[in-house]
């Protein structure tokens, strides 16, 4: 395919190519190109009379080599390249860009991750105001609307309480009747040790409406919801539709941020709720088969041992988590910029940081909630 | 004359029920810069998805390079995008890798070169394109819409490619970015031999540019041939479209 010979002799050299000096065979020469590169000759002969082809890669080699020897001042001699060729190498030569030329940022080792975690506090502080101006926008936004509730976005709500809120019920009941399975498995076990299997009832119920089920239901709508508001968003951010809606006086907040914060806030007390009832049917399931314990027994305990402020606590609840999930999907979605690398890593920031915040919330509203004890 | 290297015949593409190409026939030759003409929507670009494997039409026939549209192995496939490259209308360069990466890429993964001479290929690569030493580090996103497509035309022209395909190559330049990438176009064809198909509606290139030119007008291949020739042939959309005085 390709021979490379060099003749080395005294202060002067002879570099014999013939063959194919293409992509494909330049791997097999270069450790010899390389060690002639470094030395040093008056004079290099370079005779290309068997050569037979050559592509750009190849003439990229060659021009490079030859320039390199220039460098050094030795006389740089070609011979028996056909003008072909020749106007490749030419062509090469005008564009050689050695690598030494461009400048590469490199990172140190050591000051690296300090830089990185300067970085990193910088971005979050950078994100925490970006946040506080979005929610005082959105706040700015919500009170015009109230002046003028003519102009709320109505449609978008409806379409986004559906979106969000009636097409995740099946995956809300599938995940909120197997909690409540499981929930009532694991009782059942240690309550029948104490023939108090009755209790199952007080059990199930009054976890599943004051705790379980808002936060199963709240789990899963941040995971579907949180995620795909961030998605959508940044998509039209990246596409411009964001700075279009802009620049014609939509406000963004009006037509994206508003309805679907509404829509969360209307959708998710109903998606509690509803997540309570098939959770308790899952419970009342285990009850029957493994305690023996009828449907009507069940009710009847759970009607007498079920305070409705326990009800009423979870559907509390429910809006707070609404708020977050919108708001925190929504936010995230701005803060897409530039590549589509963006979207991707804003929605899983989103997706995280809505359980995180819907969890924390959980737990601030029961602490509330027992120190004034309710 | 020389070879023919790709050849449309009676192609005839449907969306739906709209149909876009109505029994298309062109030809373009070895070596020759051509151009495919039209107004918006006439369905230039999806011509050139067509050629490109990129989209499915209904009936016809696409030849490119000896090898036949439907009828070639998954290696033929391969062979066949490792001799053409194509410069998309936005540059389509990768997002997650900077500029130097995204142009070394297809000689990572198509060729053994030891890793200096590909970065010397690339950086080679992008001084032909006119892209300016700060910018090799960067990422697509940090870039103007002029330094993506210089960018992704020295991605488009690191494999050295036999064809090469652009799309709208000179829209969102300045007039004077426009007509020094046309000049670049084509003095990088004549020096690498390269057969380019042009997909365009901007005058300049037409004019200075292009060998030879088809117009697709009314779902129809309504001209194929040279400026000169286009000039003599009285059609009212040809004269429209082509702004003769």
């Amino acid at each position: 395919m390709i021979n490379f010979d060099i003749i080395e002799e005294d202060k002067q050299c002879t570099i014999k190519i013939s063959g194919k000096l293409t992509k494909e065979t330049i791997r097999s020469i270069y450790p010899k190109i390389k060690r002639i590169k470094e030395k040093f000759f008056l004079i290099a002969k370079v005779d290309c009379v068997g050569l037979n082809s050559l592509d750009y890669a190849g003439a990229l080699i060659l021009a490079d080599l030859s320039a390199s020897f220039c460098e050094k001042k030795s006389s740089v001699i070609v011979i028996g390249m056909n003008p072909n060729f020749k106007r490749i190498m030419l062509f090469a030569r005008k564009n050689l860009r050695q690598k030494s030329q461009v400048v590469e940022i490199k990172e140190n080792f050591f000051v690296a991750p300090i830089i990185k975690m300067g970085k990193n506090i910088v971005d979050s502080i950078d994100s925490f105001v970006f946040f506080l101006s979005f929610l005082g926008e959105s706040s700015l936004q919500f009170f015009r609307i109230l002046l003028t509730p003519w102009k709320f976005r109505y449609k978008a709500t409806a379409v986004h309480i559906q979106k969000s809120g009636a097409l995740a019920l099946p995956i809300v009941a599938l995940t909120s009747f197997l909690v409540g399975v499981v929930i009532a498995f694991q009782s059942a076990e240690q309550l029948a040790k104490f023939g108090a299997n009755i209790f199952i009832v007080d059990m199930v119920s009054i976890s599943m409406f004051r705790e379980i089920a808002p936060l199963i239901a709240a789990i899963v709508i941040a995971g579907r919801s949180a995620s795909s508001y961030t998605a959508e968003i940044g998509t039209m951010k990246i596409t411009e539709e964001i700075d279009a809606m802009r620049s014609m006086g939509f406000e963004p907040i009006v037509f994206l941020v508003l309805p679907r914060i509404f829509a969360l806030l209307i959708a998710m007390p109903l998606i509690v709720f509803f997540a309570d009832m098939i959770g308790i049917a899952g419970g009342m399931l285990v009850a029957k088969s493994n305690l023996g314990i009828s449907y009507s027994e069940f009710i009847v305990r759970a009607r007498d041992v079920v305070a409705t402020k326990q009800v009423l606590i979870g559907l509390f609840k429910a809006p707070f988590f609404g708020l977050l999930i919108a708001t925190i999907g929504c936010f995230r979605g701005f803060q897409v910029t530039g590549s589509t690398e963006s979207i991707g890593r804003y929605t899983t920031i989103s997706v995280v940081n809505a359980i995180f915040w819907v969890i924390v919330c959980d737990a601030l509203i029961s602490v509330v909630l027992t120190e004034i004890g309710i | 004359m020389s070879e023919i290297v790709i050849k449309v015949k009676d192609v005839t593409t449907k969306f739906g029920k709209h149909v876009v190409h109505d029994k298309i026939s062109i030809d373009v030759k070895e070596g020759e810069i051509y151009g495919i003409l039209g107004g918006s929507g006439s369905g230039k670009t999806t011509l050139l998805r067509e050629i490109i494997l990129l989209q499915k039409f209904q009936s016809g026939s696409i030849e490119i390079l000896g090898k036949k549209i439907g009828q070639m192995s998954y290696s033929d496939t391969i062979w066949l995008k490792k001799n053409w490259s194509v410069l998309f209308q936005f540059g389509a360069l990768y997002s997650s890798l900077n500029v130097l990466e995204n142009v070394s890429i297809p000689l990572i993964e198509y060729t053994n070169l030891p890793k200096e001479v590909i970065t010397e290929i690339a950086l080679s690569k992008l001084k032909m394109a006119g892209l300016k030493k700060e910018a090799t580090y960067l990422f697509p996103s940090e870039l103007s819409g002029g330094m993506k497509k210089r960018a992704a035309l020295a991605r488009a022209l690191v494999m050295d490619p036999k064809i090469l395909f652009l799309d709208e190559p000179t829209s969102g330049l300045d007039p004077v970015g426009a007509e020094n990438f046309d000049i670049l176009i084509k003095e990088i064809a004549t020096l690498l031999k390269l057969t380019v198909v042009i997909v365009t509606h901007d005058l300049h290139t037409i004019e200075h540019v292009l060998d030879r030119f088809c117009i697709i007008y009314d779902k129809k291949i309504l001209f194929q041939g040279t400026l000169d020739e286009a000039k003599k042939f009285k059609h009212y959309a040809i004269r429209e479209f082509l702004k003769f005085k």
